[in-house]
């Protein structure tokens, strides 16, 4: 048990790494970093770089969650430590 | 129907629903009164977190800072919504499995120490106390504009209804109001918002309206926004940012880390049955905050386009010349919402150039060749000034929709400050009745008796609230900085590194969370005053405004829980490591298997 709940943590914190890693991608990335280059793109009406900071990210913010929450059932079964 | 009556009747209306809710769902336990059971359905959740998340300032003034501040406007919505994501993966669902009633509480146990639990009670204290100001003032703004009465009967009246469902029904009335809030709010924020899409765009979806051309031409709606703004000397919108990228940068990260730490809104995750459930909550809850957050981009850029539609008649949908002698509305001839909005003072003229005519510009542009089209065309001086929360509030009548769209935006405003009042508001009296009272004072105190505690400090709680409402401290604008600022660089950290951690000893903890605090306190106050008294800034004395790398002290959040972490394990580092029950504790806390329902056992 104590073996598996090692691992556990550590499929764990793989997936949470993932997915903080898109988080910061799009957000801080494709938002601010990065805005004014893809500026230059066009979606659109909307300049990219600006639909990433005033639209894109919030879906995409939304899009992680539940495919975490997806992940993370997959993950506790393959363990066996999910709710009943 | 006259306009005041609507309003008056929809109102009325929304607050006689919030109460009927009240009298059905009352609290009988201490289960109920701060968990509502802890048998709320996960969407259900979402629902009232996300009307427990929007507050007076996203309603009323986000799309107006949108407005005026363009791309850069893009912090407050990715700042806002990104910090679901840390909250649903990093605390939510772990503070869930703890099981236990409030925050504070899981701090104090996880780090063996009352001393950690009631530095964690006076954060969450300051935090949410400031954060309650802000909404008790939208209230009396909120009724003050639109009912006609003055701001302390509006205050008043909003004390009345929260006391209501908060004290009778705590976490379970609230929640079944904050549901019935969160639809007041978003129905009365996205009707004009469509209204205005299809005028200026011909399509329906805001969200596609802001990327679509303006109706009857080939050129897209920000083209033309960022053409106009530019020849009035106004940085173009779409890149407008304030101050530096690394500031941006970290307003975005503090109001991230903030919003995931605040303890009001998570809270909320420990009304749901399953750890399942506390993570797809958050994802409902983000879903219902983002129909909000993704229209408030719209409804600012739109609304500004309106504003220059309405100054500058055939600018916008024609290419008239904008620096042309009467390009700008005659102020004799202006619409009656403008007439309507001088009288509140949200909107105000001066014809410098006594012309008779509205100029608005930017006259403190730093371009000379702007500054040689205004001179030649005989501004001298910017005449009209347009407060942001305008945008939202007169947003309906500026685009010339029906009363019963006006009377819903003002019932809106109230829901969200009424629901994010009211979640502050049990935030502080649970931590006062279950972690001071029983935690500290009064162990042995009998449910029923906590129970009453509870109540009583929900009303005292609401006393206290109405009287800053009233007296507001003079720096209604700073209190948000201030919060989430706690938030980042006290809360969210310990938590996180109790998680996170096994490691983590009381010792780091505690001096984590006071350097972070502390630091972020500092730089506040350096910056407005300790707090808040006008004349005891001390900015100067630390090197002028912005010392730190030109961050200013609302995006010192981050930077705060940078030192957290850093001061924490440091001191862990050298102290003794947490004994092994507790280590026990984090790894059943990390697992959702045997969770069971929240309750207050110490």
């Amino acid at each position: 048990m104590e073996k598996s709940g090692e691992a556990y943590w550590k499929a764990t914190l793989g997936l949470l790494t993932k997915i903080l890693m898109v988080w910061f991608l799009v957000s801080f990335g494709a938002g601010i970093l990065f805005a004014d280059m893809l500026n230059n793109i066009h979606l659109g009406g909307y300049p990219l770089g600006f639909w990433f900071a005033q639209q894109g990210s919030i879906y995409i913010f939304v899009a992680l969650i539940f495919y975490y929450g997806k992940k993370m059932g997959e993950i506790d079964r393959k363990f066996d430590v999910h709710e009943d | 129907m006259d306009l005041q009556t609507t309003i008056y009747l929809v109102v009325g209306a929304s607050f006689a629903l919030y109460i009927a809710i009240a009298f059905w769902a009352k609290a009988g336990s201490t289960s109920e009164f701060y968990v509502a059971g802890g048998g709320i359905g996960p969407r259900m959740n979402g629902m009232a977190t996300a009307a427990d998340w929007m507050s007076a300032a996203s309603f009323i003034s986000m799309a107006g800072l949108i407005s005026n501040m363009g791309y850069g406007g893009g912090l407050f919505l990715m700042g806002w919504t990104g910090g679901y994501v840390l909250l649903a993966l990093l605390l939510a669902p772990y503070l869930r499995k703890f099981g236990k009633f409030t925050v504070p509480q899981f701090i104090g146990d996880r780090y063996y120490s009352k001393s950690a639990s009631t530095v964690a009670v006076l954060c969450l204290l300051t935090a949410s106390l400031t954060y309650v100001i802000g909404q008790m003032t939208g209230v009396g703004v909120a009724f003050s504009r639109f009912l006609g009465v003055s701001n302390e009967v509006g205050v008043y009246v909003g004390m009345g209804i929260v006391f209501v469902y908060a004290v009778l029904g705590g976490m379970k009335g609230i929640t079944y109001t904050q549901v019935a809030q969160y639809w007041v709010l978003v129905i009365a924020y996205t009707i004009p918002a469509i209204f205005i899409s299809i005028q200026l765009t011909g399509n329906p979806i805001p969200q596609l309206g802001l990327g679509a051309d303006l109706i009857g031409t080939d050129i897209s709606l920000l083209q033309k926004l960022d053409s106009i703004v530019v020849d009035l000397g106004f940085d173009k919108y779409t890149t407008s940012m304030p101050g530096s990228m690394l500031n941006m940068f970290l307003y975005t990260l503090s109001l991230m880390i903030g919003t995931a730490g605040l303890p009001h809104v998570i809270m909320r995750f420990f009304t749901v049955k399953t750890v399942a459930d506390a993570r797809s909550s958050a994802g409902w809850a983000l879903i219902f905050i983002a129909i909000l957050y993704t229209t408030a981009p719209a409804v600012g850029a739109m609304a500004k386009l309106n504003l220059l539609r309405t100054v500058t008649p055939g600018v916008v949908m024609q290419n008239a010349d904008i620096y042309a002698k009467d390009a700008a509305v005659e102020y004799a001839k202006r619409p009656d919402w403008m007439a309507r909005w001088e009288k509140t003072g949200l909107l105000k003229f001066e014809d410098k150039n006594g012309d008779g005519h509205i100029q608005y510009y930017n006259d403190k542009t730093k371009n000379e060749a702007s500054k040689a089209k205004f001179d030649e065309a005989g501004w001298k001086g910017n005449e009209l000034t347009v407060n942001p929360d305008i945008i939202v509030l007169a947003n309906p009548e500026i685009a010339l929709l029906p009363n019963w769209v006006i009377a819903l935006v003002a019932a809106g405003g109230l829901a969200a400050a009424l629901s994010t009042a009211a979640g502050l508001l049990l935030a502080i009296s649970s931590a006062i009745s279950h972690d001071l009272v029983k935690g500290v004072f009064n162990p042995k105190i009998s449910e029923k008796n906590e129970l009453l505690a509870g109540k009583f400090a929900m009303a005292g709680a609401i006393l206290v609230a109405g009287y800053l409402g009233l007296n507001p401290p003079g720096f209604a604008a700073g209190t948000v900085a201030l919060a989430f600022g706690i938030a980042a660089s006290s809360l969210f950290p310990a938590i996180m590194m109790g998680i996170f951690s096994k490691k983590m000893n009381k010792e780091g903890a505690i001096a984590g969370m006071l350097a972070g605090l502390f630091i972020t306190l500092f730089y506040v106050f350096a910056h407005k005053g300790i707090f808040f008294i006008k004349g005891t800034d001390f900015v100067d004395m630390i090197g002028g405004p912005n010392p730190f790398f030109g961050v200013s002290p609302e995006a010192f959040g981050a930077v705060g829980a940078a030192f957290n972490f850093i001061v924490a394990f440091a001191v862990d580092k050298v102290t003794k490591e947490p004994p092994a029950h507790i280590q026990h504790l984090v790894e059943s806390v990390r697992t959702p298997r045997g969770s069971k329902a929240v309750d207050g056992a110490h």
